[in-house]
């Protein structure tokens, strides 16, 4: 039977978030199209992570190891997907939009001579065909996509699916594969703010624009992101300025989120700024100007003065979850 | 150094973009074109090593006639000379694109091949890793800083929480992030020089489509959002709201 790939990213030893919403999703999606679902982790020492693919609905699961994996390669980790989708006659495959997984699976998509919807945040079966939904023109529009030739592969944006616990019984198959010398060396890979949670992989985050006035009030939003167990993102203006780093700069120049809940502060809501941020599932919006358009794509706004009403929220919030 | 830059004609990032008649591309009345801004950083990067180690650079871009304007906008920066893949209609899935790219790239013993990380329309941010691995070559994407010594390459590349340092040999396929640089305004003189240099157009044998767009439509518009007027006195309702109906925090 064929079968829907999913492709864990492993980082330093550790799953990146998204990975489970892969599990869930290529697990439902495998339950639509009646095909089987697999789990596939590359690279070495994985023992200890694959307990995960099970804890998430996917019973088979398939370590590719190798020396040649030790040290992470997009062209080695490009041909190990290539040829799991080969030998496991995959229908479908799935990573999470992560930086590795934009630059590993077109490479990948080429060498199986299939093509790749990346960013998905939502899909579906459609008899045989899987209709991808993809944000284009900087969110401007969604594009509905497909794929004609197999497998059908896809990104997928993170925290735009749900990661859902549903333990299976999972066996373990260890595949061998050739791999191509690479092709490029990775010198040094050195983390920033090792520690801080990745805007894109953050539940909640509460952002700061140019009304703010300068680094050294972000006190009190790093105090209302603590509260919120929140990260803390920016406009552009704000990192271009440097009073926070590049990492933190959402839009369509800079990252793209999908939150659960998104609190942009002192923000006005340029098109740029909101092609990064459209997709959260909650707005909030504190600004002093009524007619801000950041109100327009917002849920919930505040007019006012944001050094009032940061603290105040902040001792709202501490209140209700003193109560909890 | 002989460096090709690929480039992508795109609407301007603060035009309106509307779906079309036929529900499956934009409608393009009214809608003003530039260079897709990631690609402007791909070509100061080529301008910048050509000025100091000399060659030329060449555009390559994949459209109908219409585009040979915004062509010219790169041929202002200073690149030298342009080849445009006559189609119709820029395809709209990438690996046709692709496909057709490194065909005529094949032939034009580069050193470098440059493209921009992203075209802001389609937004598949995959162009330069799909040439790379049709090439055969090592491929570097979303670059921050690039240093090219001779017959090889260091660069600094993105990732999540972190930037990668990797060395590579020329020739080499490099995607361009912004900050790369900061690209130059077209003079006057570059205008007017843009004007005599040449378009060579050529006719791309186009690959199956694998990737078929069946349905473009506005994102759903967010209802009504309850925006309240008396600043942190209001803070506890919004704060109860996010409890108790949208049962996010
Ligand atoms: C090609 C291109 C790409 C771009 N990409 C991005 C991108 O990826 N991300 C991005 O963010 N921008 C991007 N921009 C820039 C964008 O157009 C805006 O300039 C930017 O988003 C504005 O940032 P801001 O909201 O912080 O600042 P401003 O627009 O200056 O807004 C500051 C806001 O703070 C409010 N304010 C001031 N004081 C207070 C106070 N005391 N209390 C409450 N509110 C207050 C003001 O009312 C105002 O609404 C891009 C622009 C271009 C041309």
């Amino acid at each position: 039977m064929s079968t829907v790939l999913a492709v864990a990213d492993i980082r330093n030893g550790e799953h990146r978030s998204v990975n489970f919403e892969v599990f869930s999703a290529a697990a439902k999606l495998a339950g639509e199209m009646g095909l089987s679902v697999t789990a596939v982790f590359i690279g070495n020492g994985l023992e200890s992570l694959t307990g995960a693919a099970g804890e998430y609905g996917i019973a088979n699961v398939v370590v590719v190891e190798d020396p040649a994996l030790d040290k992470f390669s997009a062209d080695t980790f490009a041909a190990a997907i290539a040829e799991v989708a080969k030998a496991k006659g995959a229908a479908v495959v799935l990573m999470g939009a992560t930086a590795t997984a934009r630059d590993v699976l077109p490479r990948a998509a080429m060498r199986l001579d299939t093509a790749l919807a990346q960013d998905t945040i939502a899909m579906r079966a459609d008899g045989a065909k899987v209709v991808f939904t993809r944000p284009m023109y900087a969110g401007k529009l969604l594009g509905e996509v497909s794929i004609k030739s197999m497998p059908a592969m896809a990104t997928i944006r993170s925290k735009a699916f749900k990661a859902e616990h549903s333990p299976v019984g999972a066996t373990v198959e260890k595949v061998a594969v050739s791999l191509p010398t690479p092709r490029v060396k990775i010198e040094e890979l050195a983390l920033e703010n090792t520690g801080t949670l990745d805007v894109t992989e953050a539940d909640i985050i509460v952002s700061g624009g140019r009304g703010l006035k300068g680094p050294e009030n972000w006190g009190i939003l790093e105090d209302l992101a603590k509260t919120l167990g929140a990260a803390t993102g920016c406009s552009r203006p704000v990192s271009d300025e440097g009073w926070r780093p590049h990492d933190e700069h959402i839009g369509q120049t800079g990252k793209v989120v999908s939150p659960t809940l998104y609190i942009a502060v002192g923000i006005s809501g340029a098109i740029q700024h909101i092609a990064g941020m459209s997709s959260s599932k909650f707005i909030v919006a504190v600004n002093k100007d009524e007619e801000a358009p950041i109100f327009k794509a917002s849920d919930y706004g505040i007019v006012g003065d944001l050094f009032e009403v940061i603290p105040a929220l902040n001792e709202e919030i501490k209140k209700i979850k003193g109560n909890d | 150094m002989n460096i090709a830059v690929c480039i992508k004609q795109t609407p301007d990032t603060t035009t309106r973009v509307k779906v079309g008649p036929g529900g499956t591309g934009i409608d393009e009345a009214g809608i003003n074109y530039i260079i897709n801004p990631y690609d402007e950083f791909a070509i100061e990067e080529a301008l910048q090593l050509t000025e100091k180690n000399g060659g030329e650079v060449t555009l390559l871009s994949m459209g109908p006639a219409s585009i040979e304007k915004t062509i010219r906008e790169g041929l202002a920066m200073g690149a030298h000379k342009a080849i445009r893949l006559n189609v119709d209609k820029t395809p709209d899935d990438p690996t046709v694109t692709a496909k057709a790219l490194a065909e005529t790239l094949k032939n034009g013993q580069y050193d470098l091949i440059f493209f921009g990380k992203q075209a802001v329309d389609d937004d598949h941010g995959q162009m330069a890793s799909l040439v790379g691995e049709l090439l055969d070559l090592p491929t570097v994407t979303v670059v921050l800083e690039l240093h090219v010594d001779g017959g090889s390459a260091t660069a600094k590349r993105e990732v999540e929480g972190g930037l990668e340092t990797i060395r590579f040999s020329l020739p080499a396929v490099v995607s361009a992030q912004r900050n790369l640089n900061e690209p130059r305004y077209r003079s006057l003189k570059g205008i007017m020089q843009a004007k005599k240099k040449t378009i060579e157009v050529v006719e791309p044998a186009l690959a199956e489509a694998h990737l078929v767009v069946e349905k473009l439509t506005p994102p759903p518009a967010k209802g009504e959002g309850k925006i309240f007027r008396n600043g942190a006195q209001d803070a506890a309702e919004v704060v109860r709201l996010l409890r108790e109906e949208a049962k996010v925090i």
